[in-house]
């Protein structure tokens, strides 16, 4: 299910005083079973470009083509939509309100329409998915840690069985296992299921491990949208929109100035280590 | 619909409205709304105009700002009118069907529409140049005497400014709330009554439980930082009348002397 963004922009209030334009001129092709990892510093438009591609935001000028069609045309159905492009939120308090976890998973599919029995299978199909096992059923989401709450928001909307996924910044605020597991997840649905996914983030260390390429916003503009390793090359560009290249990148960057022959797209500890192993062992 | 409300919506500027005591545009407001249904006639409404149009525009405000308050109670002003207008005994001026349309009904309503939409215009012009913050200042200093009957002018002001500075922020929550379910499918508008009152609950809940982690957090806050309610706290800004606060109340005198003189010697009514 591909999705087709031409010249997206954005203005929250408009015609007020308050006006601010979220997204300037946004052209984005997101193609089938593609892992992206979209990334921008704090307010550089990533929560308002999501919440377009399911149409929870209108956008001011522009438009939006889902399987080649607008999605605002007149007789689209936008509840539809919804259950393609499933979008996790930042905050999983905006969405759990059920007194039992699998209860709220089944509040999605649900709402698709589907019969009970089904709308119960895809919920523990789902919780299973997230790595919670039956004894979560029956606990109340509001007796969760953060990690388990986000589990359960994710299982929430991939009870929906979307086919594209856009998960606002999941690992905020999460400790470093936290965060491993839900990337471990995240990629492993995207394996299993062979769905879209869509990462929000604005740390390039968490993207660059799994994210076959990358979205950088800044200021509501696209400042680059390549494969990571290619994004990575401008690690001074990023430092002055906020962002940073992962460490390991500037590490290579350094060893390859020093005159070590190696190749500096490495950007992850597992990808350096072998990369140097294979320089130290060559000599 | 929620966001045309303009009550409680500050309008930055610097303008000299902007700066002015809170207390002198409490008093103004007050003024201006008290002489609004003390003195009703053509000319009244006239000076009011007058005054109100060269008020906001020394505010700086866009009048459409102002204009938006009224839109938010339009519904509310039609039906005061409607009542005024048929329900109204008097000398009957139309008939048809049951209804009746009466001389008295007819001033009456027109009276009402001309009060209440000055009196929102008018409290509009206070609150979008005067941040919560300062009018709820503004209230706890100028009725600080009440303390002597031993009501708790501090505490009320405290809850007013926590009040009003959650408005935005609850609005805000909800908003997030309602995009978050309905990226689930949720559906808030279609549906019968039982259908569209069962289908806030995914919206109520998470936004019960975001307050009340709002109002602990908030309370966590105070204390840590020795909050311990209004006796012997000092201000940061004391509230000091200036030149420019004296001059105002000198002007409300002078408006309610016009207002009086033109009720005496020119008083202009409807031809009714
Ligand atoms: N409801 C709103 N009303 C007005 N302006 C808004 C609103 N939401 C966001 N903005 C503004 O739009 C810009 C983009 O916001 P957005 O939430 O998309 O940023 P973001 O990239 O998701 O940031 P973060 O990393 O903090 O989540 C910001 O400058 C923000 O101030
Ligand atoms: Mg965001």
């Amino acid at each position: 299910m591909p999705i087709r963004i031409e010249h997206l922009s954005y203005i929250y209030g408009e015609g007020t005083s308050f006006e601010k334009k979220a997204l300037d001129d946004i052209s984005l092709e997101i193609g089938d079973g593609e892992f992206i990892g979209l990334i921008g510093h704090t307010g550089s438009g990533k929560s308002t470009l999501i919440q377009h591609l399911n149409g929870l935001n209108k956008a001011s000028s522009g438009r939006i083509l889902v399987d080649g069609e607008d999605i605002r045309s007149e007789g689209y159905s936008l509840k539809k939509l919804r259950g393609k492009v499933g979008l996790v939120f930042q905050y999983p308090e905006y969405q759990l309100f059920e007194a039992e976890v699998l209860k709220d998973v089944c509040f999605g599919p649900h709402n698709q329409g589907l019969s009970d029995e089904e709308v119960l299978a895809r919920a523990k199909e789902a919780l299973a998915a997230v790595g919670l096992d039956e004894s979560y059923y029956e606990k109340s989401p509001f007796d969760l840690s953060g990690g388990q709450k986000r589990r359960v928001a994710i299982a929430g909307i991939l009870a929906m069985k979307p086919k594209v996924l856009v998960l606002d910044e999941p690992t905020a605020g999460m400790d470093p296992k936290g965060r491993d597991e839900i990337l471990a997840l995240l990629k492993e649905l995207h394996e299993s299921q062979n769905i879209t996914v869509i990462l929000v983030s604005h740390s390039m260390e968490d993207v660059a491990g799994c994210v076959s390429r990358i979205i950088v916003l800044d200021e509501g503009k696209i400042l680059y949208d390549d494969a990571p390793s290619g994004v990575f090359r401008h690690a001074r560009e990023l430092e002055k929109v906020g962002l940073a290249a992962p460490q390991m990148t500037y590490v290579m960057q350094a060893l390859l100035k020093d005159g070590w022959d190696v190749n500096a797209d490495a950007s992850t500890v597992p990808q350096a280590r072998d990369e140097i192993l294979r320089v130290l062992n060559k000599g | 619909m929620l966001k045309d409300i303009t009550l409680g919506q500050y309008y930055p500027g610097t303008s000299i409205i902007h700066r002015l005591d809170p207390r002198v545009k409490l008093v103004g407001t007050l003024v201006f709304i008290i002489s609004l249904f003390a003195f009703g006639s053509i000319s009244a409404y006239i000076v009011a105009t007058a005054v109100l149009v060269i008020v906001i525009r020394i505010s700086e405000v866009p009048p459409k700002f102002m204009l938006k308050g009224l839109r938010a109670i339009f519904v509310l002003m039609l039906i005061t009118a409607l009542f005024n207008l048929f329900l109204t005994p008097g000398t009957v001026l139309v008939r048809f069907w049951k209804l009746t349309i009466t001389q008295e009904g007819l001033r009456m309503a027109i009276h009402m529409a001309f009060r209440l939409s000055y009196l929102i215009i008018g409290s509009s012009v206070m609150t979008l140049t005067t941040t919560p913050n300062q009018l709820t200042d503004g209230l706890e200093t100028g009725l600080r005497g009440l303390k002597k009957i031993h009501f708790p002018v501090h505490e009320v002001a405290m809850m007013m400014s926590i009040a009003l500075r959650f408005i935005p922020i609850l609005m805000d929550e909800t908003d997030k709330i309602i995009r978050a379910q309905e990226a689930r499918g949720a559906d808030f508008d279609s549906g019968g009554i039982i259908k569209k009152a069962k289908a806030l609950v995914p919206l109520l809940v998470p936004l019960f439980v975001a307050a009340f982690r709002r109002a602990n957090d908030l309370a966590m806050a105070m204390e840590a930082r020795g909050y311990h309610g209004g006796e012997g706290r000092t201000k940061m800004k004391p509230l000091v009348y200036k030149t420019r606060d004296y001059v105002s109340y000198l002007l409300f005198v002078l408006y309610l002397i016009v207002m009086f003189l033109t009720r005496k010697y020119i008083k202009i009514d409807f031809p009714l």
